[in-house]
């Protein structure tokens, strides 16, 4: 089995699905003939017909107020947005009516969608193609909120949203797209949502984030590793609803925690996590839980955006800080 | 210089305000027969929005959004669509919503502020009212794609009002269904008023109807005041788009005759004498007038109907005040699926303490 990309595993994914959920619709700006910019829709259009793969006007609101109706009629939309910097304007549809059609219908209605969009930094982009919006979607009650952190987990989670019976965001992390490849075997297998992936077991310290920076959080452990530190990680994977069990059971083992996450510091999701934890896990705790994180700045344009995200050697530091203090 | 685009809005009414035969009628209009349930529908709706609005002002119901003076764009919409095609209300057009099997019981709970009103007893597919002013014609675009991939000539029709035109999401909605030549009727309840804001501040475009023609489909505007003016447009909107042959747009011209909701006082921007002057051309008189005319309607039958509808009404009213309010922890029971186990505390919690306010 050859290797691919992270961009190509979502292209794995919605390809399986299409061909074996007729009511799958993929819909938006240049996803058919184009592929979509990053190419994340490759073929579908040829595969599946301008039907069922639907380039869309220029029209971010259209995209996700549409994949309402067409939810709310038992198809299985999945919508791209080009850039989590255009999905705000979709706000009002994804928090007024995605998300609540099932609870305002008591059931009767519901909104099986998928809101596909790229975010976070690290490639280069334009002004609003780099944000990291994952906690703003984590407050809104009555949806999902999914980021993969590898090809495999991106076909997995990708296959597990579309079929989940309620709305779902999922920000797939640009600066992962083509950064590693991985053998992703095409068998329809989809991961669970709502439960944290533990992905290293170590008995020192919980290192935990989600998306791209599992990227550093990994190659920091690996390091940590040589020293003599042995970190376990934990790919939170779906930020809502938190499956803070799996984190705390890992605390309890470690006593320590350091949470890493590229979006801005105050109120990131990254404060949820260390909130829990300070309700939860005060008497496992060695040391004071601490946050890694990009800056309470706007995220800057392409010249200064490494010098905002978090580097391997701040999330090292962080480590070591956590473990000396107790 | 040449012209390149040239358009037209026509304007249609069958009835004047008085009731008087403007021009042949449309033939389902032709047998009175047929008429008498438009008729009995909107007075029902007019007895109900009385007896909504005095259930708020004594304390049994909240904010309410009347109604009253546009009975027949609702009713008019509600007569003609078929049972399999989807409605995607604003909220004035009840009559539309009480024809498709949505009970009066089911709008008073909503008003009241009970989700339960939107499960519909005996209408399983239409969408609820939206509030968001101008949201859902974008959601009506999904709506009608799903039905044109299916494939069974169904037909999503979208209630909003002149205000909603404004709205970005609105221009999105009628692009993406020209582009797509969906099977979609957009009525417009242009009633004059958004809140206090008059059609002038709101747009300086002649029509509502014509921002159908920047779309690629046609926009007409009709007296939405006259039931069989509705009712005939709504028609053949309807048959066009199970034809293939795409949106429609009908501006249904009408004045709101009451405040914007329960919560508004409309004498702070328009005159009693301005409100008192359109009583003289609100939609039940000229229906009742004409259908007298043709004799084919009686005042014992007029009787009749105010007595029936009123029991009617009752009946609703009296379910609803006797509908008591839903356990608290069942505030996560429709959130999802199926509640995540994150949650599962959050609603034991208010299972434990049940209605106490602890």
């Amino acid at each position: 089995m050859s290797e691919i990309t992270l961009v190509e595993a979502i292209n794995q994914a919605l390809t399986y699905e299409m061909a074996h959920d007729p009511g799958v619709i993929v819909l938006g700006e240049d996803v058919g003939a184009n592929g979509g910019v990053f190419r994340a829709t490759l073929g579908l259009q040829e595969k599946f017909g301008e039907d069922r793969v639907l380039d869309t006007p220029l029209s971010e609101v259209l995209i996700g107020a549409m994949s309402i109706g067409m939810s709310v009629m038992k198809l299985r939309p999945v919508a791209e947005i080009q850039f989590s910097g255009f999905l705000y304007s979709n706000l009002d549809h994804i928090i007024n009516h995605a998300s609540r059609m099932r609870n305002r219908t008591q059931g009767r209605l519901s909104c099986p969608m998928v809101i596909r969009s790229p975010s976070g930094g690290g490639i280069h982009a334009p002004e609003h193609h780099s944000e990291s919006p994952e906690a703003m979607f984590a407050h809104i009650p009555g949806i999902r909120v999914v980021i993969p952190s590898s090809p495999l987990r991106a076909y997995r989670l990708l296959l597990a949203a579309i079929r989940d019976p309620d709305p779902v965001i999922f920000l797939e992390p640009t600066r992962l797209y083509r950064l590693f490849k991985q053998e992703v075997p095409d068998n329809g297998k989809a991961e669970l949502l709502d439960v944290c992936l533990t992905i290293r077991e170590g008995r020192d310290i919980t290192l935990v984030s989600w998306g791209a920076m599992m990227n550093e959080v990994q190659i920091a452990a690996e390091t940590l590793s040589e020293e003599g530190i042995e970190a376990e990680i934990i790919d939170v994977a779906t930020i809502k609803p938190l499956d803070m069990e799996t984190i705390l059971n890992s605390v309890a083992k470690t006593g320590r925690c350091v949470i890493v996450h590229e979006a801005p510091r105050s109120a990131g999701f990254g404060a949820e996590i260390a909130a829990n934890l300070a309700e939860h896990a005060l008497l496992s705790l060695f040391a004071p839980v601490c946050r890694v994180t990009g800056y309470d700045a706007v995220m800057p344009l392409a010249r200064l955006e490494k010098s905002y995200i978090p580097s391997v050697e701040k999330i090292i530091n962080a480590v070591k800080k956590t473990i000396a203090f107790a | 210089m040449s012209i390149i685009a040239n358009f037209q809005i026509p304007y249609t009414q069958f009835l004047d305000h008085t009731g008087d035969v403007v021009q042949p009628l449309p033939e389902f209009a032709l047998d009175c027969e047929n008429l008498t349930p438009l008729y009995r529908a909107m007075v029902e709706n007019r007895t109900f929005d009385a007896k909504a609005i005095a259930l708020q002002r004594t304390g049994r119901m909240g904010t309410y959004a009347s109604s009253l003076g546009q009975e027949a764009i609702g009713v008019g919409i509600g007569s003609i669509m078929r049972e399999d095609d989807i409605l995607v209300p604003s909220y004035r057009e009840y009559g539309a919503q009480f024809w498709r099997g949505v009970r009066m019981k089911e709008i008073l709970l909503y008003w009241s502020g009970d989700e339960r009103s939107n499960n519909f007893e005996n209408q399983k597919t239409d969408l609820p009212i939206c509030v968001t002013i101008g949201a859902h014609p974008a959601h009506a675009v999904g709506v009608a794609y799903a039905l044109k991939l299916r494939g069974k000539n169904q037909v999503a029709v979208c209630t909003l009002g002149d205000g909603a035109t404004s709205k970005g999401d609105f221009y999105e909605a009628i692009n993406a269904a020209g582009v797509w030549n969906l099977p979609l009727v957009f009525v417009v309840s242009n009633n004059q008023f958004a809140i206090s804001i008059r059609y002038e501040q709101q747009t300086a475009a002649k029509t509502i109807a014509q921002k159908a023609i920047a779309a690629g489909f046609a926009g007409e505007q009709i007296d939405g005041n006259d039931v069989i003016a509705v009712r005939h447009s709504v028609d053949q909107a309807l048959q066009k788009a199970r034809r293939g042959g795409g949106p429609t747009l009908i501006e249904a011209i009408t004045y709101r005759m009451s405040d914007h909701t329960t919560a508004d006082d409309a004498s702070r921007y328009r005159s009693k004498e301005e409100l008192s002057e359109q009583w003289a051309y609100e939609p039940i008189s000229r229906l009742r007038n004409y259908l007298i005319k043709k004799e084919a309607w009686t005042k014992d039958e007029e009787d009749t109907l105010i007595k029936n509808s009123a029991a009617i009404v009752q009946e609703e009213v009296d379910e609803y005040l006797n509908t008591p309010p839903r356990e608290p922890s069942s505030m996560f029971d429709h959130l999802y699926e199926n509640l995540p186990a994150a949650y599962a505390e959050q609603q034991a919690e208010l299972m434990e303490k049940g209605s106490a306010h602890v």
